[in-house]
């Protein structure tokens, strides 16, 4: 004679399981980076996470302290590797606010395209990668299919694909190209015969215009999909008022419903650079959201990043005739040997990632008495125990993947 | 509400003994706060209905000492460490830098690391720069609710970040020069 059990999920809480320590990386694919998460498990829910972090740590800060201003972009490069434009532009406008420098026009513009076009490429490995956490690959190989693309872009501008130390102080090392070699990727998705060359600009809105159609597709495999909603949406919920005190920035912040954006609420030396453009700031919550999406939770945060990039578009589009149109030069003469002034600055800038701050210390000498680099990461992780508490094991990388972390960055 | 009007009413609420000098020429001026007194001025300039300061963006250490003796006449700094807070409010989008002038060492022994209240109860990010400030300049913070080491590992000797650092000749074997 079998038991009858009125209420099968009596059944589930009864069961007694042994805690278990799980150590998460520092080796695991999706912990995006040398990252070791220390779970404390019962069964599958996740009582406590510890994030261990330092696995690639350099002391970029006290590398900085021996190196003029100039030598030290190149570590900046190092940090956030997903955007290395963006990192090299954060710092260059700490030295230019400390010295009292104000880049022409020209380099203004330059600095506005080269940014957002940064931005695009760290989005897209954010989305990319955020697929391929939740266990499906195609969105990861369209999006470096896309951030290929941008990459030779970068390669024609400069030189280096990832580290690319182009943005300067003074504005930048070499000026844009007039006219490129279509990249190969690119003449390929365009069925264009490989080899021909074309002006600068004219290529990149070919992309511009060939990204804006993907994005549809995006949202088809990701943000509508019915799995994906399960794995993203109602989990990992951050409250404003947590974000706000624990420090978190960019698309983290403006997930959880916070409207706040540096390119437009930050200090003059850089909302100068986005004078006279025009766009948007996505921020939670989206009207066309899925009905099972909650303020502040993984979908947003992803949601919120892909939305930024169409306003990326947009801005890409809008500084290239501001560029074409400003005259002087791309860069000022900045000498390796200046010496920095008796002060100190502190300058945050608007990453793709969220706020990245770098504070310079001056003594008189050409190398810094102290640099320190903020980093946004390193913030947005620190909520990671918070937000993994109570959850089931495998939301666990949904929750890290939604931060979109560079462990490169967080350690410095 | 711009950085004098921030200090005199610091000032009014605090009292001369907790809040020092704001220096006029520095391109960010910032606020000097005793040790004693940073939580309770963190605690007023989050919550004051005219300061909101809600958002800690930065808390980091700056260690002032120039260790080559024929270079230190010219440092023009008192051997110093500082604790520099970057705060910002969301709501009201001001800014501000609040400094908190330590001893190198504690009662000036080489070694006992200068402490400070920690403000993690004030903003949850304090938490991590905190760890950070210790890790790498070796400052102890006070009521933290776990002071470990966040960046090196753990069995780390003496603090980076300061300027008298020596560069380890091995670490479990590794040679480090």
């Amino acid at each position: 004679m079998s038991m009858q059990i009125e209420d099968p999920r009596i059944v589930e809480f009864d069961v007694q399981t042994d805690e278990m320590l799980v150590n998460m990386g520092p080796q695991h694919p999706s912990t995006h980076g040398v990252l070791r998460l220390l779970l404390r498990t019962d069964g599958e829910i996740v009582h406590e996470c510890t994030p261990h972090i330092g696995y690639l740590h350099r002391c970029a800060e006290k590398i900085g302290e021996n190196l003029a201003t100039p030598q030290w972009i190149p570590y900046t490069d190092r940090m956030d590797y997903l955007a290395a434009m963006n990192m090299n532009l954060g710092f260059a406008l700490t030295v230019e606010k400390m010295i009292g420098m104000e880049v022409n026009e020209k380099a203004k513009h330059l600095r506005v395209f080269i940014s957002e076009l940064g931005r695009i490429a760290s989005h897209l490995v954010g989305m990319g990668a955020y697929g391929l956490d939740l266990g499906t690959f195609s969105p990861f190989l369209y999006a470096f299919r896309e951030r290929e693309i941008i990459l030779d872009f970068f390669e024609e501008v400069c030189g280096a694909r990832l580290t690319c130390s182009y943005l300067t102080i003074g504005g930048a090392t070499h000026d844009l190209p007039e006219e490129i070699e279509i990249p190969d990727g690119l003449s390929a998705l365009l069925l264009m015969d490989k080899g021909q060359r074309a002006p600068f600009f004219d290529v990149v809105e070919m992309f511009l215009s060939w990204l804006e159609d993907r994005i549809k597709e995006y949202h088809t495999l990701l943000t509508r999909n019915a799995i994906f909603i399960k794995r993203t949406a109602g989990i990992g919920v951050l409250s404003r008022e947590m974000a706000i005190s624990y420090g978190c920035t960019g698309p983290v912040l403006r997930g959880s419903g916070v409207d706040y954006d540096l390119r437009r609420d930050g200090e003059a030396v850089y909302t100068r650079m986005y004078e006279g453009y025009d766009f948007e700031i996505p921020v939670a919550e989206f009207a066309e959201a899925p009905r099972e999406v909650v303020l502040g939770d993984n979908w947003c945060r992803f949601y919120t990043r892909m939305m930024e990039v169409v306003q990326a578009i947009r801005l890409v589009r809008q500084s290239v005739p501001k560029y074409l149109a400003a005259e002087g030069s791309h860069r000022e003469a900045f000498k390796f040997n200046t010496k920095l002034p008796k002060d100190e600055v502190y300058l945050e800038t608007e990453a793709p990632r969220g706020q990245m701050g770098f504070y310079v210390v001056g003594n008189g000498a050409a190398e810094p008495l102290r640099v320190r680099a903020k980093s946004s990461c390193f913030c947005n992780l620190s909520i990671t125990d918070k937000l993994c508490e109570g959850v089931p094991l495998a939301d666990v990388p949904s929750v890290v993947g939604s931060l979109d972390i560079v462990m490169g960055e967080i350690d410095r | 509400m711009d950085i004098q009007e921030i200090h005199s009413l610091l000032l009014e609420t605090f009292g001369a003994s907790a809040v020092g000098e704001t220096p006029v020429d520095a391109t960010d001026p910032w606020i000097q706060v005793s040790p004693d007194s940073i939580v309770e001025v963190g605690t007023f300039l989050r919550d004051d209905e005219r300061l909101r300061f809600d958002h800690l963006n930065d808390l980091c250490g700056c260690d002032y000492l120039e260790p080559n003796e024929k270079k230190a006449a010219k440092f023009g700094h008192d051997p110093h460490v500082e604790v520099v807070y970057q705060l910002s409010s969301i709501e009201l989008k001001h800014r501000l830098k609040l400094k908190v002038i330590l001893p190198r060492w504690k009662n000036d022994e080489e070694g006992q690391l200068p402490e400070i209240p920690s403000v993690s109860g004030v903003w949850g990010i304090a938490d991590w720069h905190e760890r950070e400030a210790y890790d790498l300049v070796g400052i102890h913070f006070q009521d933290h609710p776990n002071l470990r080491r966040i960046l090196c590992p753990e069995d780390w000797e003496a603090h980076a970040l300061r300027k008298d650092y020596d560069f380890p000749l091995e670490y479990h074997g590794v040679r480090g020069r």
